[in-house]
This record gives structure tokens, C-alpha cells and sequence, in this order.
């Protein structure tokens, strides 16, 4: 057996440079670096790249993150999630409910608001193990399911389908800030006398920097990229949420408690949603009954752009954030460059080809797919 | 004798109207490799994975260590010792290889408290174990998917070889495997027989059982056929049992002593 010793010599030497490219990641990094390179030819004096217009593609962005991050680690562990749109409409209209129309102190209402959510999504999680019904079909019918409750009940009890004041009634709370302050305001007081930074020339914030902070949105997309990443690539749980998409009978059988890890990844991506929902009822001071629409394939695109399979077993956290910050930059790009917004669709189609078609070639160099 | 580590007794097996196993009874002894024999469709894997934990007993007692034990699932079974290679392997293709070696097993190493993976130590183990099996990856990052099939079957193997602390179940392990990867599998499952393990192997092989086995074991149709020792049955009375006794011998006959 003297010939096992000696490297493998049926292998031609890779260079560095290629082995370092063909990463999962290569089509969101791709993508991002191409629409960067297309704003700043064609929107660089629009103002997009002042601190206002990096703060505004930016919060869009981060909104795009947040969901991208919980259905890029469910669509990993080989599984979908149609009713985010929905559970973000709901969970925004549960703080109001509980936090305004019963008028509950604000912590109480965020904490019930999560607990709900998340047994939402571990219900979602139970039907589709029980009944091995694809999770397509399952969190479809939540879709219309939340949906409806959405609209159901602030009409019921107040007769209307926004409900505001939400703001007012976070007012003071220990817990809200978490979601609706924002961080860093000195350092960006800071940056608008020294001149970095825009200030307001006139009005009632004459000298306050155009910029005041980072919102939580931001804060929270930057902790559960981070969190996903590390729990998908550096945890045995994140070995298991691959082996439960890669295939399901063969990753029980070696062990892995399969339907634990897909009801907590259901439970993880309703996390996200009721996360993305407090923040922006935070942000806004009313929850909306049309909260949330499309977001569900919103995120779902900027996983599959940041290249996950569809199929489950494969994918990258940084990959889907990179998805969602593309979506973000094009979305709000175009109305920078002064581009007809319908043009976003075609934009947005054509991104979506080029990043999977990359991805897909990737993934065969890595795994050896044919 | 020693005492067996498991004892099967009258397992039967039911997914709805078919009647996989009709009450096989078998005992799994340390230091014994139990060869398990029979045509397609017999029942041979079905009932290894009552032993693993993969199904679970229509009727029928396990005992485990003299003790009744009922594994709700494969991880009870692992946890309790017992590691198995399965007819179709367990392994997942988008994986590499060292993920997959150790899918459900990980290595965890501390770092401020939480338990992280302990890729370094996954890839080290699994280049060596791979090695000892004569198999020589190009990386532990290489997917499973660019492997071949025998390279596969030597994956799962080292892998069940290097978990089954108690017991090692393989089910037709060498069925892609060339002849020096085969013969490295007989020598191994020789090797950790003589450590005490308790194996269980599924072939349609006579040569190979005869080889490694010290209990012979045929199913039919979800029955046993009997249980031998090593001595008292030739192959050929063996390879007659396999076919359910019947026409081997014309057939044998007519393709010149090839089977
Ligand atoms: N999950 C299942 N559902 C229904 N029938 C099954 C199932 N698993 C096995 N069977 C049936 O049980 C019988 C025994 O199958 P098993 O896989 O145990 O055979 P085997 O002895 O391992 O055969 P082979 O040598 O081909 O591997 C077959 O008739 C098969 O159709
Ligand atoms: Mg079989």
C-alpha cells in the first residue's frame, strides 16, 4: 500500500486564485461587485453614495437581510416558508393590538408577540413533519391563514385595517428600544460638525447631521448574518441543518434528529420575521394590515441570488445577505438614477439569471453534481 | 460462550399488508462476526435496521446487554455503541467528506463556553481513517458527490468502523468495492472482531462470509432458515440455502460451476 502515501497524482494542481473564487458565495459577490460597479458610473452625482443615500438602500437592504438570513438557513435544511410576507404583516399587528388596543406595557407585547410567532412557526414545522406534505403547501395556507387575521381582527376591534400610536405607547419602555432606537448618535453628531457628514442647513434640526444613527434594523440584519453564519459553518448543529436538506432519510439514519433541527429552522425564520415586524412598526408608529406583502419570495430570491439550492443541502448565509444587499442597492438604485421603478423588475430578472446560472456552475465544480 | 450482546427474538416486521419479517430470532455475540444471508428481497435489511433503531418491531423482544431496550430512533442506537453501514450508504453527495464522516457525531471543541465544531480534528480523523482503508482523498473538503461508488462504500465504512464501539452492523459493505478495498473490508471486520466488537454482516457473497464469519444466519422470505456455526456447513450447502435450496444445483449444472 506504499502508493497511498504519495499525494494524489490523478489531480491537476489548482491554482490558489481559482480555488479561492469557487466559493458558494462567488454569484452574490459577483452581483454585488456588478451592480456597485453600475451605480457608481450611472447614479454617482445622484446622491446614493451620500451618507442619506447609503443610509436609505442601506435600511432597505437590511430589511431584505434580516428575512434572507432565516429562509436561507430553512431553505438549507430543505425546506420553504411562504407565510414570512404574512407573519411579518401579523406580528407588527399583534404589537398593535396587544401594545395599543389593549394597551399592555410595550415589553409585555413584544415578549407575547415573539412567543406567538415562534409557535407559529414550530406549528408550520410540526404539520409539515407529521404529514410530510411539502412545506410549499403547508406554509401556503398560512400565508392566507395569517393573512386573513391580519385583516380580521383590527377590523373587528377598531374597525379599521392600520392601527397607529404604536410609538407613543413604546414611549419610555425598557424593551423597545431594542428594536425601534437608534445607536452610534454621538459618533454621527460628531461626524456632521466635523464636516464628514451632511448637516441640516435650516429648519427645527438646523446642525443635526442628515445621518443621527444606526437603526436597529441594521443592527439586528449585522447580528443574524453573523449568528446564521457561524451556526451554519462552524456548529455541529449547522452540519445537521445540511445533512437534514441534503437528504432527510439518510441524515436520520446517521444519527442527525432531523425533525428537531426543520421545526427550529421554522421556528428561526418566524423569529426573523416578527424581528424585521417590530422593527418596522417601531419605525413607522402604526402597524398596517398589507404589511409584508411578497416578502416572502423577496427573500427566497435573494437566497437562491446568494447561492442556495432550491432543492435544500446547499447555501451560504454571507451568499443570501449579499442576495438581499443587491436586492436592496437595485430597488432603491433605480430611483436614484431617475430609472422608470418597472425597470427594477427587469433589472432584478435578469440579476436573478446571471447570479443562477453562476451558482449553478459553481456548485458543480465543488460538489461534483451532474 | 459469551454472552450475547444483542438477542433478536421473534421480530417481526409489518409495513402494511406486506410482512417483511414473520418472527426472525438472532443473537449478536462480542468478538463474533454474524453473517447474515438470503436472496433479494428476504428481509436481511429490514431487520438490521430494527437493530439500529431505524425501524421499530411489529412484535418481537430486543434485548440489549440482557436488557430489554427499545431505541426510538438511530441516535439512541449510536449513542449506545452500535454504528451501521447501509445498503444505501447514509451519506449525503452536497457533503464533504469529513462532514459526512462524522454527520451526527461531531467533534465539538469549547471556545468561551460553546461548543463549536472541531473541523480541524474532523478532517485529521477522516483522512486517517480513510487512509487505513486504502483509500486516498484528494481532501476531507472534497464533496462525497466527486467520489465513486466503492470510494463511497469505503466512506461509510470507515466511518461505522471507527463509531460502532460494541457493535458494527454492514449491510453487502463490499457490493462496489474492488479487490484490494474488499480484502482491506474482510481484514478489517477480522480485526475488530478479535477487539471484542460484535459484527453483523450482510453478503451475497459465500466466499466473503466464509472468509470472515463465525455464525451463518439465512433468512427466506422473512424467516429464518436456520443458524450454523463455522464448521458445520460447506459453501456449497450455504450457497444452496441462499437460493431457498431449489434449482441452484440444475442451474449450477448448466452454467459450468460459475455461480
Ligand atoms: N419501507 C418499506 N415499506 C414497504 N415494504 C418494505 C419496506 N422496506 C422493505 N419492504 C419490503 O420488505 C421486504 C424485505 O426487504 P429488505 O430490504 O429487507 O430485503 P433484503 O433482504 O435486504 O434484500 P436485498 O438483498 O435486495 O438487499 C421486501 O419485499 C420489501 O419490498
Ligand atoms: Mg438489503
Amino acid at each position: 500500500m506504499a502508493a497511498t502515501d504519495q499525494t494524489d497524482e490523478r489531480v491537476k494542481e489548482i491554482s490558489r486564485f481559482r480555488q479561492a473564487l469557487i466559493r458558494p458565495e462567488l454569484g452574490g459577490i459577483v452581483g454585488t461587485i456588478a451592480v456597485f460597479t453600475f451605480f457608481l458610473l450611472f447614479a454617482f452625482d445622484s446622491g446614493m453614495f451620500a451618507a442619506q443615500g447609503v443610509m436609505n438602500w442601506g435600511i432597505v437592504s437590511a430589511q431584505f437581510m434580516i428575512i434572507a438570513v432565516g429562509a436561507c438557513l430553512l431553505m438549507i435544511a430543505g425546506e420553504f416558508d411562504l407565510s414570512v410576507g404574512s407573519m411579518i404583516g401579523f406580528a407588527g399587528m399583534m404589537i398593535a393590538v396587544f401594545g395599543v388596543v389593549l394597551a399592555w406595557p410595550m415589553w409585555l407585547a413584544i415578549i407575547i408577540t415573539f412567543a406567538l410567532c415562534l409557535a407559529i412557526g414550530a406549528l408550520n414545522g410540526f404539520i409539515v413533519i407529521r404529514t410530510g406534505l411539502p412545506s410549499f403547501i403547508v406554509t401556503l395556507a398560512f400565508l392566507f391563514i395569517l393573512r386573513g387575521f391580519t385583516i380580521y381582527i383590527p377590523q373587528t376591534l377598531e374597525s379599521k385595517t392600520i392601527i397607529g400610536g404604536i410609538r407613543d405607547a413604546a414611549e419610555g419602555d425598557w424593551l423597545a428600544p431594542l428594536f425601534g432606537a437608534k445607536i452610534g448618535k454621538p459618533i454621527f453628531q460628531w461626524l456632521g460638525d466635523a464636516g464628514v457628514i451632511g448637516v441640516f442647513e435650516r429648519g427645527n434640526r438646523m446642525g443635526e447631521p442628515v445621518v443621527d444613527g444606526i437603526p436597529m434594523m441594521m443592527v439586528w440584519a449585522v447580528i443574524l448574518i453573523v449568528f446564521g453564519h457561524v451556526l451554519l459553518t462552524k456548529t455541529r448543529f449547522g452540519n445537521w441543518i445540511f445533512a437534514a436538506g441534503g437528504d432527510a432519510e439518510s441524515a436520520r439514519n446517521s444519527g442527525v434528529p432531523v425533525n428537531m433541527v426543520k421545526i427550529s429552522m421554522f421556528m428561526f425564520t418566524a423569529f426573523c420575521a416578527t424581528i424585521f415586524a417590530i422593527c418596522q412598526v417601531m419605525e413607522f408608529g402604526s402597524a398596517g394590515a398589507d404589511r409584508g406583502l411578497l416578502k416572502e419570495f423577496e427573500a427566497i430570491i435573494a437566497v437562491v441570488i446568494g447561492g442556495a439550492l432550491l432543492t435544500g443541502g446547499y447555501g451560504s448565509v454571507l451568499g443570501a445577505a449579499l442576495g438581499a444587499l443587491i436586492f436592496g442597492v437595485v430597488q432603491q438604485g433605480l430611483f436614484f438614477a431617475g430609472v422608470e421603478s418597472s425597470l427594477f423588475r427587469v433589472f432584478l430578472g435578469l440579476i436573478l439569471l446571471g447570479a443562477v446560472i453562476l451558482n449553478t456552475y459553481i456548485r458543480r465544480v465543488i460538489t461534483g453534481e451532474r | 460462550m459469551t454472552e450475547p450482546l444483542i438477542q433478536m427474538k421473534n421480530i417481526e416486521k409489518h409495513f402494511g399488508s406486506v410482512i417483511a419479517l414473520a418472527g426472525v430470532s438472532v443473537d449478536v455475540i462480542p468478538g463474533e462476526c454474524h453473517c447474515l444471508l438470503g436472496d433479494n428481497g428476504a428481509g436481511k435489511s429490514t431487520f438490521i435496521k430494527t437493530m439500529s433503531g431505524v425501524h421499530q418491531p411489529t412484535a418481537g423482544e430486543i434485548l440489549f446487554e440482557g436488557r430489554p431496550m427499545n431505541f426510538a430512533d438511530p441516535r439512541d442506537a449510536m449513542a449506545a455503541g452500535i454504528a451501521t453501514v447501509h445498503q444505501h450508504l447514509a451519506m449525503i453527495p452536497l457533503m464533504s467528506v469529513a462532514r459526512n464522516f462524522f454527520m451526527g457525531n461531531e467533534p465539538v471543541k469549547k471556545i468561551a463556553g460553546i461548543n463549536f465544531l472541531d473541523a480541524k480534528k474532523a478532517d485529521e480523523v477522516t483522512m486517517a481513517e480513510m487512509k487505513k482503508m486504502g483509500i486516498n482523498l484528494r481532501g476531507p473538503d472534497q464533496a462525497v458527490g466527486t467520489l465513486s461508488g466503492g470510494e463511497r462504500q469505503t466512506v461509510a465504512i470507515a466511518r461505522a468502523v471507527h463509531f460502532g464501539a460494541k457493535v458494527l452492523i454492514l449491510d453487502e459493505p463490499t457490493s462496489a468495492l474492488g479487490v484490494r478495498q474488499t480484502s482491506n473490508v474482510l481484514a478489517t471486520i477480522d480485526k475488530v472482531r478479535k477487539q471484542g466488537v460484535a459484527v453483523v454482516f450482510i453478503t451475497h457473497n459465500v466466499r466473503h462470509a466464509m472468509a470472515v464469519g463465525d455464525r451463518f444466519t439465512v433468512l427466506n422470505r422473512g424467516k429464518t432458515l436456520g443458524t450454523a456455526m463455522k464448521g458445520q456447513i460447506t459453501p456449497e450447502e450455504l450457497q444452496d440455502l441462499m437460493a431457498g435450496g431449489q434449482e441452484l444445483a440444475t442451474l449450477e449444472g448448466s452454467l459450468g460451476g460459475t455461480v
